[in-house]
């Protein structure tokens, strides 16, 4: 048992990181095939080793730390958003799980890390905000105007948006009656493709979205980093390793965030036919990363996609947008679980509420519209 | 002269319906027209084993021309030498040998910068007899600064590289101020 947890950990670290590497490939391919161009090449077989070479440029490159920033905040702050990035992925399942209700975890091998935390989504919550820290410490040591700036912008905009993200998820917990993430999975693999979140929540997932894209500081809302502006923003005096810490922990928020939508809307390692709950756990496996990869996939699309956010536009998307639409779909939830409907009022209610904000915003006399920011 | 009132039009900005504002349809044709560009054949260029298709007025590295008899076709006018904005072309002048007997003068130095060079190409056009050209060579390095200074003999074996290249023909034919480069026709 602690064995095989160990064994767990040390593959899930290796893993993320190497994963992490993996996808700035990825990136920049995507990147570049959308804008008609070939992207990394040079170095090995279609430029798989690109990987290896930003790696290696990165630990081999001068550990720099500029004379009047605050040494000590200046090395721990990477750490922080590293740390507190991994620490999240702790609860969240990444493979085939029993039902914690009657799971046998001595014979079964189950694909997390930590099992059967009962508060596991509200673990990752209170653990992924403290991912600012990093940012707004690494900022704040800098020592750098352009620094700080991304750093506070970093902090306020992390903290609107933490709202619209638990809020969001609320319903699909209200509906599971369990923070707990292996339920979560369990409630909708049992009942098949027709107890998917997704169909009772859609504007609950595209609200988890867009905050999730908030929170990894994604393109749309990258406003910490926005080279325009802040040339680097809070990273801007680092390199080396140390901006490598900064980047893993992006990418590993990124990777938690693309399973958290998997598992709370997407039913997780279940697929009807293909990964049903009595059948192989290779093939949940499979499935579970592959549905994980198409998100990560459409985080990448999205950002070369959609032109950046103003700062007052995202907040105003978060405090005036956002957390209504949530609170309102948390209301809807709560009457269907208290009058017991049946939960597919959820669904046109939903768009109800979307088409409802969207009317309002378009309302020509509104100035100060909600949307219109 | 103040703008007149007919000519000035004034533009909305479009009000946004019901659609636009749900942003939803717009961020899906957005990512459509993305999404397309993927599968659109790259036009990258694969540089080094690629070399781009230059235009045949494309101005990169210079060349002194030649002669018919193979020397050097620069009579030491200075021309090029005022004309270059970015006075980078040094010259030195001597008597031409007794036996060239169509000039009075040749260039004894003959030094282009071509790190201080905007390729303007200001010293072709300046030139009386046609004998500094630029070619459509672009990728020259060198180590040092002094690597870079292209002096008579470098700038002479550039036009022995380029001109019997199809990029770089010969583009003076025999005029009345110099000797030609061709035999006149
Ligand atoms: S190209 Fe322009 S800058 Fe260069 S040598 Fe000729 S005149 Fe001078
Ligand atoms: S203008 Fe022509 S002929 Fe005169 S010095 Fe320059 S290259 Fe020689």
């Amino acid at each position: 048992m602690l064995i095989s947890t160990i064994l767990t950990i040390l593959i899930i670290f290796g893993a993320l990181q190497a994963l992490a590497g993996g996808l700035v490939y990825v990136e920049r391919k995507i990147c570049a095939f959308m804008q008609n161009r070939i992207g990394p090449n040079r170095v090995g077989p279609v430029g798989l080793l690109q990987i290896l070479a930003d790696g290696l440029k990165f630990i081999m490159k001068e550990e720099f730390v500029p004379h009047y920033a605050d040494k000590s905040v200046f090395i721990i702050a990477p750490a922080i958003g590293l740390v507190c990035a991994m620490l999240c992925f702790a609860v969240v399942p990444f493979g085939a799980t029993d039902n914690p209700a009657d799971a046998d975890y001595i014979t079964h091998y189950q694909f997390i890390i930590a099992k059967n935390v009962d508060i596991g989504i509200l673990f990752i919550f209170a653990v992924s905000s403290l991912t600012v820290y990093g940012i707004i410490l690494g900022g704040w040591a800098s020592n750098n105007k352009y620094s700080l700036i991304g750093g506070l912008r970093s902090s306020a905009q992390i903290i609107s948006y933490e709202i619209p993200l638990g809020l969001s998820i609320l319903g699909v917990v209200l509906m599971t009656g369990s923070l707990n993430l292996e339920r979560i999975i369990w409630k909708q693999a049992s009942g098949g493709i027709l107890e998917w979140n997704i169909w009772f929540q859609p504007l609950a997932f595209l609200l988890f979205m867009i905050s999730s894209f908030a929170e990894c500081n994604r393109l749309p809302f990258d406003l910490p980093e926005t080279e325009q502006e802040l040339v680097g923003g809070y990273h801007t005096e680092y390199n080396g390793m140390k901006l490598a810490f900064f980047f893993l922990g992006e990418y590993t928020h990124m990777v938690t965030s693309c399973f958290l939508m998997v598992i709370l809307f997407f039913g997780g390692w279940h697929f009807p036919f293909i990964a049903e709950a009595d059948m192989w756990w290779g093939l949940k496996l499979i499935v579970f990363v592959a549905k994980m990869a198409l998100f990560i996939v459409f985080y990448m699309l999205v950002r070369w996609t959609i032109p950046r956010f103003r700062f007052d536009q995202l907040m105003s998307l978060a405090w005036k947008v956002l957390i209504p639409m949530t609170l309102l779909n948390l209301v809807a939830v709560m009457f269907v679980k208290e009058y017991g409907i049946t939960p597919w009022v959820l669904l046109p209610v939903s768009l109800g509420i979307l088409v409802g904000a969207g009317l309002i915003a378009s309302q020509p006399e509104s100035k100060e519209s909600p949307l219109a920011a | 002269m103040p703008i007149a009132e007919s000519e000035v039009r004034w533009v909305k900005a479009p009000t946004l319906g019901l659609l636009d504002r749900l942003y939803i349809p717009a961020i899906i044709e957005g990512l459509g027209t993305t999404i397309k560009h993927i599968f659109q054949p790259p036009v990258t260029q694969q540089f080094p084993e690629e070399r781009p298709d230059l235009p045949a007025n494309y101005r990169g590295l210079h060349r002194l021309n030649r002669d018919t008899e193979g020397r050097v076709k620069c009579v030491a006018c200075y021309m090029c030498s005022t004309a270059c904005p970015a006075h980078c072309i040094d010259i030195v002048a001597a008597p031409a040998p007794a036996e060239w007997k169509d000039r009075e003068k040749y260039p004894e130095m003959f030094v282009i910068d071509e790190l201080r060079c905007i390729y303007c190409g200001m010293c072709e056009q300046a030139c009386p007899c046609d004998a500094i050209e630029l070619t459509s060579m672009f990728d020259l390095t060198g180590l040092t600064r002094e690597e870079m200074m292209f002096d008579k003999e470098k700038l002479l074996s550039v036009f022995d590289q380029t001109a019997g290249t199809e990029k770089d023909p010969i583009r003076t034919k025999a005029g009345a101020l110099s000797c030609a480069s061709e035999p006149a026709k």
